[in-house]
């Protein structure tokens, strides 16, 4: 009954859900509070709100689906480089586009 | 891996699982999740483009509740955190456990989903669903293509619940407990960004 699957994602213990779970609402915490209360200019906002969400994505591959360097995440890792690179593309290409084409229709 | 014929004796031929079979199937699901990924980029790219497009309708100003929002975001959240539990049991074989695991993860699961159905239907009943401007066409399509995804993840999760009081705990439902659980942790990853893309930045 004890067979452990062979891959990294399932290399999970108390602690890391644990720790992940902490790391999460304090960086869910920080962007919503910036918001409502209003304290900080738009700029530092954004700011916080975009450093705060990517933390918690990271936070989550490596405390929830256990994603490192190590040898058994090594392939997840690479096709996720691989994604991030092709989402650099689309998001990043419709951006450009899409802001030349407005800026031109001005 | 400890998986061979020996351990597993005469069961059913479903059972015997080579032991390269299980870190197979979980990349090969990976990649799925890779490629659900670039869907949920390209829709996210579509909101940001159209995102302040709002027709003289109504801005995300005047119709998102961010404390409403948090809460489905925490909902998630210990959804995410119960599954690792769960997993933790898995490896552990207390059925009970994983069993009683699965129903509170799925409860947090049905919460989110009611949240954002009574949410969609508040939208539309006061005349703002997604005919209304490119803003909403958008954000009707991101928000509720997480929501798809979300439900069927249920959906995986009762099944799962039904093969574990049926099978038991053998290791094609545990690898198969395995991706449920990159599903769920994945669509948790995703409702970050409508977090604080579609969400937070929608009030400022």
């Amino acid at each position: 009954m004890n067979q452990a699957p062979v891959n990294s994602i399932s290399r999970g213990n108390l602690k890391s859900y644990l720790t992940g779970f902490g790391l999460s609402l304090i960086l869910t915490a920080i962007p919503f509070a910036l918001v409502m209360s209003g304290a900080v200019s738009s700029a530092a906002a954004l700011a916080a709100i975009f450093s705060a969400g990517l933390v918690q994505i990271l936070v989550h591959l490596y405390y929830f689906l256990h994603l490192d360097a190590s040898s058994a995440a090594r392939w997840n890792l690479v096709a996720m480089i691989i994604t991030v690179l092709i989402m650099i593309l689309f998001v990043g290409g419709s951006f450009w586009i899409m802001w030349n084409l407005y800026y031109r229709m001005m | 891996m400890t998986t061979n014929a020996s351990t597993l004796g005469t069961a059913y031929y479903e059972e015997v699982v080579h032991p390269d079979t299980v870190a197979m199937q979980t990349f090969g699901f990976w990649l799925y999740l890779m490629s659900d990924l670039i869907l949920f980029a390209t829709l996210f790219a579509t909101f940001v483009v159209l995102g302040k497009n709002f027709a003289g309708g109504p801005t995300g100003k005047d119709l998102f509740d961010l404390t409403y929002t948090l809460g489905e975001t925490l909902l998630l959240l210990f959804s995410s955190v119960t599954y690792g539990l769960v997993m933790l049991s898995v490896h552990d074989g207390r059925k009970k456990r994983v069993l009683l695991g699965l129903a509170v993860t799925f409860l947090l699961g049905l919460g989110f989903v009611a949240m954002e159905i009574n949410e969609f239907h508040g939208l539309i009943a006061a005349g703002h669903g997604p005919d209304v401007s490119a803003f909403l066409s958008s954000f009707f399509t991101l928000v509720g293509t997480h929501g798809t995804h979300v439900t069927f993840g249920l959906i995986w999760m009762a099944v799962m619940m039904g093969q574990i009081v049926v099978k038991g705990l053998t290791s094609p439902v545990q690898s198969r407990l395995l991706r449920l659980g990159m599903f769920w942790h994945f669509l948790d990853i995703v409702w970050i960004g409508i977090f604080s893309i579609v969400y937070l930045m929608g009030v400022m």
